[in-house]
């Protein structure tokens, strides 16, 4: 068991993606959010569970619902807020929008709006990290729709082959967009794709942070000793639909509403109550401390100016 | 100066790279163990050992992916997909991840990939091994796309590119591969974006890419004994294009013959000659002709029908010559 700081660390992250996501869901239906957002509530345990392992030196990839594991891996808020609104002093000075967040500190190395483009990519990062004798390490989030692509399939067989660095980490919610997985494809545990390509494959209770944690550090801790590759199946829910508005008509009102019994931040929060960990009054701290700091950056993303005109031409080429 | 082979002249300027600059490696299908599969990577795995030259399967996908993380993080890969038409199999990476990375993530990250690839006919390799592409990856902002048609421009040319911070489509072209060519014994570059003229001249302007400079010079050859004095412009780079050097010469002769291998129809032609008609009309004497392959896919066994050739390029400049 982990020290009392790491537990409490864990669980600041959750409640930030969690309230940042439910905040954001707020602003976009006040029409102050261009473009669409994909928020991840619901799916916490996973970005906080896995991103708890790593440092800013480690890298991370990410999909077109990254806010979470972006912030979980340490992106500055205020930018990150200032990016999703498109302003000029976003973390991309507002060329990126929701779907390609990236903090070079942070080690977020981009969403991807392209399902499956991340897995070919980790393969680079991870593949420096060796050739550069480092013992960091390279994640990459995708979703359970992600591994039909031929990407997912190309990018294990190389890991694998290549020993390399990388974590790819599925969340798999049951829903590619607005499709199920019982619809799209045969097997239930995606972990099992990976003993086709030689490596190492695990499925966890993605709604159990704690246990998402484990089976992380393991992972992370195999392939910073030069042990390869994992692939990390993490089973959660998403309790919205896939963009901020989708009612999720193709979707039974039955699953939706049992969607949220998994809840992970409410499951962790009852773990910690009652192991003693902490009291009510530290959880309503908690609460409103992530308050003060999300109204500060939709302040500080709101009084941001969107760029001038000649920005639209910079940083094409080097 | 030395005779050197162009498929030789890739393998120099990447030796000298890889021994220049150590965040510099190779990788590709067939590139370590054979040496490239037209023989441009010889001797790299060899000289440089396995971290640095990598063999990888069939996944041009995964291949292009991981130079384009590689570069994120700071390494300069050379990948090499074996044929340009396989470009298509991994487009995504090379268009959505790899053209926008700099410019979507804000200039966080700098993406310095070259992809080297052989397009071309001219040995019957059929449709699926011979396309001339280079017209879509020209069209895509945040690529530059360079097309030697030289020993001399192919050294030159790699050793920018592997030294460009930018990603570079390096389109060689096969039959080219074995073409003789005098080079430099010592080092030398070449700029990216810099045309060259091949052959000056005061009547007609042809600009070329690639195995089309060498059917332009011998069409001006041809011309030269009915007394038309033609100068053939090698573009060498496509994107960024020499507008400078295209612009000067029509200035000059106020006559304008485009010749690619590609297909005419949407080619790297159409974009120059449009240019050259916005900003050049008032300096053009006629109409701008393009020479370019059949809107068809390239035959397997009807190539000598098929690929434009020096007639093509006559017959479009007696044209232009009328006006």
């Amino acid at each position: 068991m982990m020290n009392r700081e790491k537990l409490l660390e864990i669980h600041y992250s959750m409640v930030k993606v969690r309230r940042v996501e439910e905040r954001l869901v707020d602003v976009f239906a006040q029409g102050k959010i261009p473009g669409f957002i994909h928020v991840s509530i619901g799916q916490e345990g996973v970005a906080a569970g896995v991103c708890s392992c790593l440092t800013p030196a480690d890298t991370i990839f990410t999909t077109h619902r990254g806010h979470g594991q972006a912030l979980a891996k340490g992106i500055d808020l205020n930018g990150f807020m200032a990016e999703i609104y498109g302003r000029k002093d976003g973390c991309c000075k507002g060329k990126s929008g929701s779907m390609h967040i990236a903090c070079r500190e942070a080690g977020v190395a981009g969403s991807n709006g392209i399902v499956g483009a991340g897995l070919p990519i980790s393969l680079g990062t991870a593949f420096a990290s060796l050739y550069k004798g480092e013992d960091t390490v390279t994640v990459c989030f995708f979703g359970d729709g992600a591994s039909n692509q031929g990407t997912f399939h190309e990018s294990l067989n190389m890991a694998a082959l290549w020993n390399l660095p990388v974590i790819f980490c599925c969340e798999n919610n049951g829903w590619a967009q607005f499709t199920s997985q019982r619809v799209y494809m045969k097997l239930e545990n995606i972990s099992k794709r990976a003993e086709a390509f030689g490596m190492c494959g695990v499925t966890v209770d993605g709604d159990d942070v704690l246990q998402v944690r484990e089976e992380a550090e393991k992972a992370i801790d195999r392939a910073r000793t030069g042990q390869g590759p994992t692939l990390l199946e993490c089973k959660t829910h998403r309790w919205l639909g896939h963009y901020v508005g989708d009612a999720q008509k193709y979707r039974p009102p039955v699953e939706v509403q049992q969607a949220r019994e998994f809840d992970p931040v409410a499951r962790f929060e009852k773990f910690l109550l009652v192991s003693g960990h902490v009291d009510r009054d530290y959880l309503d701290s908690v609460e409103a401390k992530i308050k003060s700091e999300i109204d500060a950056a939709i302040a500080y993303a709101e009084s941001s100016p969107i760029s001038e005109a000649e920005e639209l031409f910079t940083d094409v080429y080097a | 100066m030395k005779e050197t082979r162009y498929i030789k002249a890739i393998a120099e300027a990447l030796h000298e790279e890889m021994a220049r600059d150590e965040s510099v490696f190779v990788i590709g299908e067939d590139v370590g163990g054979a040496g490239g599969a037209f023989g441009g990577t010889r001797g790299l795995l060899e000289t440089f050992g396995e971290r640095r030259v990598r063999d990888t399967p069939i996944s041009e996908s995964a291949i292009i992916g991981l130079a384009v993380g590689a570069a994120v993080k700071g390494l300069r890969p050379v990948a090499e997909i074996m044929f340009a038409d396989f470009l298509t199999v991994c487009m995504d990476q090379i268009v959505n991840q790899l053209a926008k990375t700099r410019y979507m993530f804000g200039g966080l990250f700098n993406v310095p990939v070259v992809i080297r690839s052989p397009g071309g006919g001219g040995l019957n390799a059929g449709p699926q091994h011979s396309q001339c592409l280079e017209a879509w990856f020209a069209h895509v902002p945040g690529l530059k796309v360079v097309m030697p048609s030289t020993p001399y421009d192919v050294k030159g040319l790699l050793k920018s590119a592997i030294r460009d911070d930018n990603p570079v489509i390096f389109l060689e072209n096969k039959a080219l591969y074995a073409l003789k060519g005098e080079i430099p014994e010592e080092e030398y570059l070449i700029p990216i974006g810099k045309a060259d003229v091949k052959r000056p001249g005061s009547d007609v302007t042809v600009v070329a890419a690639s195995r089309m400079v060498h059917q332009s010079l011998a069409a001006a050859k041809i011309l030269a004994e009915e007394g038309i004095d033609v100068e053939v412009i090698d573009l060498r780079t496509i994107s960024p294009l020499d507008k400078e050097t295209i612009f000067a010469s029509v200035e000059k002769t106020s006559k304008l013959v485009i010749a690619h291998e590609a297909v005419k129809a949407f080619g790297i032609g159409a974009e120059i000659a449009a240019m050259v008609c916005e900003e050049m009309i008032d300096h053009l004497d006629g109409p701008v002709v393009r020479v370019g392959a059949p809107f068809v896919p390239v035959p397997f066994n009807l190539e000598n029908m098929y690929l434009p050739n020096s007639n093509d390029v006559v017959k479009a400049v007696r044209n232009v010559m009328q006006y």
